[in-house]
């Protein structure tokens, strides 16, 4: 407690970056190692980085390229796994596991476009709902509400019957049913922190609404979209993976599991390899979002921060 | 340089049927000179915190008016001017969430700064680092999180940051109501010691007698909205006149031995704000209430001999019991 | 010696386990209490006082509250080695807690009488039949003690939820509930903390009468040394899990002895009293996953000396009056 210094400019020690994000280092370190004694949470990461990693280099170590776009080799069609082909063929003679890899890509793709989309539109109306009030949270939530009332993916089938099967359109669809989930989410936390004191002392220094919901509220609120996203995106690739299996999302010779499962429909139980890879891959991937999901949702809960 | 006249602050509770309107403030006016460090006590339901929160702008205003240095605060379109948040700024209750848990130290100081000056980078650290120093903290609590320093260091951080635009006016919403008797007495200390150094006034908002008595040199005593008795601390303190005033300075155990365990204290529950009676809203529980007179009648307020005022039918001219 | 004392904690020993690591909450904790007398524990954040007196009725988590020594006996009984049975017969009929909150202590869902019924009809448990209440009984016993509480309109109250009473209204009930099983030893953990300064001492004017009338003991919790002095005959003051200081109230605030206590005193502003100065206490509480040996109050002391940093002192000064400090063994240590 001194009187008030001037202090010099070379007095001002302008610490490096380390020191200045040691509480940051901290506290990730913390995360790791609580995420790392959940067990499960670790496997769905390792399934999820797994998955990653094959998007990422799947066009570049498949072993037989050009089948992803449906080359047709009829005399080797609906071959049993094998050394040459690790998963089979399927009934154009393509490599099962060659369109299951970029099949992976596709997945990601969709995943990310459709989660993305649906933070873009629903984060932002959860934000103006919670913050504004009113009228306002009315009119958004109610909308919201009529959205969430129908079952998701009988809207998406809606929508897609609307605008006509394809990819595009399948995740314009999907990102259209996800969105509503994040404004709940938004909503909630916001109503909850615009009444918490800092709010309070944020808006008695004169801060404007916009800088209140960008600087204090938003990243309050990362968590739990953080959590949401990652479980969302299992459940996005499974949602177009639905309606590819309907045959509403990709076309032939799209390499999309869904689409590939629906042809292999046809083909079981004989030739089961057809139907079956593509299958597990999407349970696995779904599981590994989902457990990820958990895990993250564990050790982002602010009572395990302390 | 505080100048509050007639306050009214009403809330409307939600619920459309009822349309119940809450009356937080009722009738409120007070005088705080420059150097001035007013105790606004009182209990739950007391309006004081509301009465701060008005005079930073973060409630709306029914009725009356607040002038700080001759101007009011109300701008002409009827809403809390901004430019008086240079000139008031508060301090809150509760140091633990007063600080948004995701920003560092340094950038919950800066904010004042980055919302009403140009000062950025390097000029910006530098002001904050003083800021700090003022407030007795190190150059490396700058970049830590809230959640890493104790509750005393937070209320530090909270007062450099109320500090940081040079206000006139702090007004303290129980800034040591959350903290340890020890650290309490050093905020308390400091509070002291930085008044004079920066030329501030305090609107110093509590329920603790003791505090108020040690920090402030007058007091105003409110009960459901109302102000019922104000003046000098020592006089009020050592002469309460209000019947309130007194159960209130009764109520408060002393840290000391020989006090009677049975005392006979003020019965009854704080009304509820919402139904409030025509007389004098302290009625209910008024051991010298007198039935016929004391509910039925508005209550004037009364100046006394040594400048108080005290709301009570008691101290009417010439009618002092 | 005398008879054994009616309650008393010996040399109670705590850890917590946790990710950090090991806290060592509680050093050697020495209590006593006799029927029909109040105790107080005082102190600040981090002492300990809580956890003390929560394994009274066994309600620390065991994983990670782990006991290294000590004994918290009742009548005779180790508290902390007897069954789950006997414990269950213990809680609320001999031994009732209050809490700080009232309410987060009642469920929001049920009416008050609902919930007093509740618990009385559980301490019917263990009777024989033939002293067993019946649910009306019960309801009425539920009313007699609210009566006893001085809870206005107790007949009609049994009707309300939590949210519709007042705070001070809902501490009342908790009280009421707590001496439903006549209970011989109270426990407060922080009672009035929550409520108004007017209601305050209402409830401590109903804990006095209780014990008054009722012959009952009682262990209050409190960082408020104005409470303790108020309401308590004894008392103890607690730092980092070490009580630095015990003895009755006239013992404790006319003449108090350790520079911990000394320093509290003079940290708090007397409504009565122009006080000129407050001192405080800088400095704070030590690491308890590393605590420093011998008093764990080194670090703050402005009269440390070598043996304070090796060896705890535990000196009587007369009466019942003692203190952990080496100070009074070199005639220092004088208010």
């Amino acid at each position: 407690m001194t009187t008030k210094k001037h202090i010099s400019l070379e007095e001002l020690q302008v610490p490096s970056w380390v020191e200045r994000n040691q509480s940051t280092i901290r506290q990730m370190k913390l995360y790791m190692h609580t995420f790392r004694r959940n067990s499960s949470a670790m496997l769905g990461l390792g399934i999820v980085i797994v998955f990653l990693i094959t998007a990422a280099i799947g066009p570049w170590v498949v072993p037989y390229p050009e089948d992803a776009q449906g080359t047709i080799h009829l005399e080797i069609k609906l071959l049993p796994p094998s050394a040459a082909h690790w998963f089979g063929t399927d009934e154009v003679g393509d490599d099962v596991l060659t369109r299951v890899i970029i099949g992976a890509r596709v997945s990601l793709k969709i995943g990310l476009i459709i989660t993305g989309i649906a933070i873009l539109i629903g984060v932002p109306l959860g934000l103006i709902a919670g913050l504004v009030g009113g009228r306002t949270d009315e009119l958004i939530m109610r909308f919201t509400d009529v959205f969430l009332s129908v079952p998701g993916l009988i809207l998406a089938i809606a929508i897609v019957g609307a605008l006509g099967p394809g990819i595009q359109n399948a995740m314009l669809a999907l990102s259209l049913v996800w969105w509503p989930g994040y404004v709940r989410l938004v909503q909630a936390k916001t109503l909850s922190l615009k009444n918490s004191i800092y709010v309070d002392a944020a808006r008695s220094m004169g801060a404007s609404n916009m800088r209140i919901v960008f600087v204090h509220i938003l990243p309050n609120c990362s968590s739990p979209i953080v959590v949401k996203a990652s479980m969302d995106m299992g459940l996005a690739i499974l949602g177009a993976a639905s309606l590819g299996f309907l045959g509403l999302g990709a076309q032939p010779p799209f390499p999309e599991w869904g689409a590939m499962i629906s042809y292999g429909r046809n083909y079981l139980p004989d030739w089961w390899w057809y139907s079956f890879f593509p299958g597990m891959c999407i349970f696995l991937t779904v599981l590994g979002f989902n457990l990820m999901g958990d895990g993250l949702r564990d050790i982002l809960d602010p009572r395990s921060r302390e | 340089m505080l100048d509050i006249r007639s306050l009214e602050v009403n809330f409307v509770t939600k619920s459309k049927n009822k349309g119940a309107v809450t009356r937080a403030v009722n009738n409120v006016s007070l005088k705080l000179e420059k150097g001035d460090s007013l105790g606004l006590v009182g209990e739950s339901g007391s309006g004081k915190t509301t009465i701060g929160r008005a005079v930073v702008g973060l409630n709306h205003i029914s009725a009356g008016e607040i002038f700080l240095d001759g101007e009011n605060t109300l701008g002409p379109n009827g809403k809390f001017d901004k430019k008086f948040h240079l000139r008031a700024q508060m301090v809150f209750q509760d140091p633990h969430s007063a600080l948004n848990p995701r920003m560092t130290i340094l950038r919950s100081v800066s904010e004042p700064l980055i919302l009403h000056t140009r000062l950025r980078g390097v000029a910006l650290y530098k002001k904050v680092s003083e800021l700090l120093e003022i407030v007795g903290l190190q150059q490396q609590f700058l970049y830590r999180y809230p959640h890493e320093l104790s509750g005393g260091q937070k209320q530090r951080v909270c007062i450099a940051r109320a500090i940081a635009l040079n206000p006139e006016l702090l007004v303290l919403d129980e800034p040591t109501s959350a903290l340890d008797v020890s650290v309490q007495a050093l905020i308390l200390e400091f509070l002291k010691s930085i008044q004079a150094q920066l030329d501030l006034t305090y609107l110093f908002i509590s329920h603790n007698l003791a505090v108020v008595r040690y920090v402030c040199n007058k007091t105003a005593v409110m009960y459901l909205g109302q102000i019922v008795e104000q003046g000098n601390t020592e006089e009020i303190f050592n002469d309460p006149k209000h019947p309130y005033t007194k159960a209130l300075l009764k109520a408060v155990p002393l840290p000391k031995s020989g006090q009677a365990r049975r005392s006979n204290p003020l019965w009854g529950d704080i009304p509820s704000p919402i139904d409030l009676p025509e007389g004098c809203f302290f009625f209910s529980r008024c051991a010298q209430a007198k039935a016929g007179i004391c509910d039925k009648t508005p209550v004037p307020v009364s100046t006394l001999s040594d400048g108080r005022q005290v709301r009570c039918i008691l101290f009417q001219e010439g009618d002092i019991l | 010696m005398s008879k054994q004392p009616f309650f008393s904690i010996r040399d109670y020993r705590l850890n917590f386990n946790t990710f950090d690591g090991v806290y060592q909450v509680l050093d050697g904790v020495n209590l006593d209490l006799e029927r029909g007398q109040s105790l107080g524990i005082v102190g600040e954040t981090g002492c300990g006082k809580s956890v003390t007196i929560r394994n009274i009725l066994g309600l620390l988590p065991s994983p990670p509250a782990e006991v290294i020594s000590g004994q918290i006996l009742f009548e005779g009984r180790d508290l902390l080695k007897v069954s789950k049975a006997e414990m269950q017969l213990i809680r609320g009929i001999e031994i009732a807690m209050i809490f700080q909150d009232p309410m987060t202590y009642l469920n929001p869902v049920f009416t008050i009488g609902n919930q007093m019924i509740d618990v009385i009809l559980a301490h019917q448990r263990n009777k024989p039949r033939a002293n067993k209440m019946s649910r009306r009984q019960a309801g009425e016993h539920a009313i007699e003690m609210l009566r006893k509480v001085h809870l206005p309109n107790p007949d009609k109250q049994m009707n309300s939820y939590p949210h519709q009473l007042s705070g001070g209204m809902r501490q009342r009930v908790l009280i009421a509930t707590a001496l439903s099983g006549n209970p011989k030893l109270l426990v407060a953990d922080e009672p009035t903390t929550a409520l108004d300064v007017t209601i305050q001492a209402q409830i401590l004017d109903l804990i006095a009468e209780l014990v008054e009338d009722m012959g009952l003991s009682v262990i209050l919790i409190t960082h408020d040394l104005g409470v303790v002095a108020k309401v308590c005959d004894r008392v103890a003051v607690m730092y980092a899990g070490q009580v630095v200081e015990y003895g009755s109230i006239e013992e404790l605030y006319d003449t108090p002895r350790h520079p911990y206590t000394q320093g509290l005193l003079r940290s708090i502003p007397h409504p009565e009293i122009s006080v000129a100065k407050l001192a405080g206490i800088p400095g704070h509480l030590p690491n308890l996953l590393d605590p420093p040996a011998g008093c764990r109050f080194q670090d703050r002391c402005a009269e440390v000396m070598p043996v304070c940093k090796t060896t705890p002192a535990s000196v009587s000064v007369g009466g019942s009056h003692t203190v952990a400090c080496h100070l009074i063994r070199q005639g220092g240590g004088d208010a």
